[in-house]
């Protein structure tokens, strides 16, 4: 008879934190751990879509050296962990595609820095999680490779771009997860799949071998289900790296050294900016309800606090984005790595033929945004003046965070709408973004975390603070976490996604 | 404003993108609609108000100019889809 309480399909129902303190204490092995969660997120995959490559052979290897780690009194707090990463993130030998036909078989010759990082602290990788298109879009749905269904209802989206790691994160397969968020692509997918995800500030973590789509507005970052493994994941990957000249030479600190400090005299602003036409009756009273905690429980919470360039985001980001888009995306030329087409009669034929072949629909819409933007005759009155507005949209920040500690508003207007509702419609697909995007443009940090549900579907909160201070943000969703057990609360068991 | 089949073409060609007639249309529809969103910026002013092309305000990030092995010529040629001998191969760029 197995120990219930030894059981590893048990333990990797626990938070990260507690995983390593059992495979710290004995009680269950790195390898058994992996196998767990092999065993689940492949009996998983049919009903989510959340994966585009399984690592299971690597993984096991991992876990092995893991154990061997462990024996020897030399784990990292990550050692042995199970983890899912984003497919835009490049691993050695490993393919990674960007969920684009474009690298369908590209296999990486380096370790994206962040990857590296995570495999010198032991953490086992089980494989590459589905997304948008060099995520670009907010469901999922622009993958060539497939959707990702939210497992709180299958008919409905995670959200995006980075779709398939929240919902493996909230379907129990892993702990933790990797994402890149340039517009929203972690905080509005942990929103819709009822977990947290974290946006570092601009520059605190190495974009070092993620492929590249707006260079200036993303950011990698983590997935858990409490504010401790959201911490311990992004102290694994944060700090300076020689080789991502935007990194900041600003000290890493202890991202859990404040998670005592609660939430008494915490200064919130609450911006009416972020309250948007259209915004959910559900998710306003869910929001709305969670800023009444941090009221009750000590924080001063102001409500007269406005952000008025927040209305220029949405053209601002889809002006910003897709020009850096289009310039990074014409590397893909069918000559040094990718697909290739090799049938039409000249070069610049078989060049056209390859990018307008690889690339799916929405990247195709980028491109074309950013060339027409960034054109002779246009550059002023597009590239120049986001440009431009995005100054004002940064001051806004800086002087709304000014005299208070962080800011709460909604993560997502709605909750996960339905596969197809918004594929046809591209500018309904960007409002989705509307509350995300312009903490990318100022660069603040970001965070989302369950506070609700409306019409039985989570809700998020989003935490935005000062640049570097993410360490506000994560004692604040611990205390928050503490008050609160909407973190807690799993999708419905039902047999397409095995526990 | 309203995008014609020409721009679209014209976009398309700048930067090199490959698209059916089909695609013309609904690009050109589709691009025309989030072109006219834009027009919001108008909105703001933003005279003498520099540009941020970065949020995080790091200038001239320098290293040691000290040689080091460079990426290994038969892993990145693996990736190439035609090659020849030590050499990706190109088509003709002038026939």
């Amino acid at each position: 008879m197995v120990n219930p309480a030894s059981d590893p399909s048990a333990i990797l129902d626990l938070p990260a934190h507690e995983q390593a303190a059992r495979l710290r204490s004995g009680e269950v092995t790195a390898r058994r751990l992996t196998q767990a969660a092999l065993e689940r997120v492949h009996a998983q995959e049919p009903a989510l879509g959340a994966y585009i490559t399984f690592m299971d052979n690597q993984a096991l290897a991992q876990a092995d050296a893991a154990d061997a780690r462990l024996r020897a009194g030399d784990a990292a707090p990550l050692t042995g962990i199970p983890v899912g990463v984003k497919d835009l993130l490049s691993t050695k030998g490993i393919r990674t595609t960007a969920a684009s036909r474009m690298l369908e078989d590209f296999r990486p010759i380096i370790d994206c820095t962040v990857v590296a990082k995570l495999r010198d602290a032991g953490a086992v990788f089980v494989g590459k999680t589905n997304l948008d298109e060099f995520a670009m879009g907010s469901s999922t749905e622009h993958s060539a490779f497939g959707h990702t269904h939210n497992p709180w209802d299958l008919d409905r989206v995670p959200g995006g771009s980075s779709g398939g790691s929240a919902a493996t994160v909230a379907a129990g397969g892993v702990p933790l997860s990797l994402g890149t968020d340039t517009g929203g692509s972690i905080r509005q997918p942990a929103a819709l799949c009822g977990i947290l995800g974290l946006k570092p500030t601009y520059g605190r973590v190495s974009r070092f071998g993620v492929i590249a789509f707006a260079s200036s507005l993303e950011q990698v970052g983590p997935f858990g289900r409490d504010a401790e493994d959201v911490a311990l994941l992004l102290q694994a990957i944060a700090g300076l790296d020689p080789n991502d000249a935007t990194t900041a030479p600003v000290p890493v600190p202890d991202y859990t050294a404040g998670f005592a400090r609660g939430l008494d005299g915490l200064r919130v602003g609450v911006p009416r900016d972020f309250f948007v036409d259209g915004m959910e009756d559900g998710v306003r009273e869910a929001v709305e309800e969670a800023i009444a905690v941090f009221e009750r429980n000590g924080a001063v919470v102001d409500r007269d606090v406005t952000l008025p360039t927040v209305s220029a985001a949405l053209p601002v980001y889809y002006i910003i984005a897709p020009s850096e888009a289009s310039a990074n995306l014409a590397r893909y030329d069918g000559v040094k790595y990718g697909f290739s087409y090799h049938d039409a009669s000249t070069m610049w034929e078989e060049m056209e033929q390859t990018r307008g072949r690889g690339f799916g629909d929405e990247v195709k819409r980028r491109i074309m945004i950013g060339t027409y933007a960034l054109s002779a005759g246009y550059y002023d009155a597009y590239y120049l003046k986001a440009q431009k507005v995005r100054t004002l949209i940064r001051r806004d920040f800086d002087a709304a965070l000014a005299d208070h500690d962080l800011l709460l508003t909604p993560t997502s207007p709605t909750v996960a709408f339905r596969l197809g509702a918004k594929t046809d419609d591209p500018l309904a697909m960007y409002l989705n973004d509307l509350c995300t995007l312009p903490v990318n443009i100022a660069g603040n940090p970001g965070m989302s975390v369950p506070c609700g549900f409306s019409e039985g579907l989570p809700v998020g909160l989003q935490l935005i603070g000062r640049p570097f201070e993410e360490a506000t943000l994560l004692s604040a969703a611990h205390a928050y976490g503490a008050l609160t057990d909407w973190h807690l609360r799993r999708p419905p068991a039902r047999s397409e996604i095995p526990l | 404003m309203s995008l014609t089949h020409d721009e679209v073409r014209h976009i398309a060609r700048l930067a090199r993108l490959g698209l059916a007639p089909e695609e013309v249309e609904r690009f050109g529809d589709q691009l025309s609609t989030i072109l006219d969103h834009f027009q919001g910026l108008n909105a703001f002013d933003t005279e003498g108000v520099p540009p941020t092309a970065q949020s995080f305000d790091l200038t001239n990030v320098e290293r040691d100019d000290a040689a080091r092995p460079s990426a290994d010529r038969a892993e990145v040629l693996a990736n190439a889809p035609r090659t020849e001998g030590a050499y990706v191969r190109v088509r003709a760029v002038l026939d």
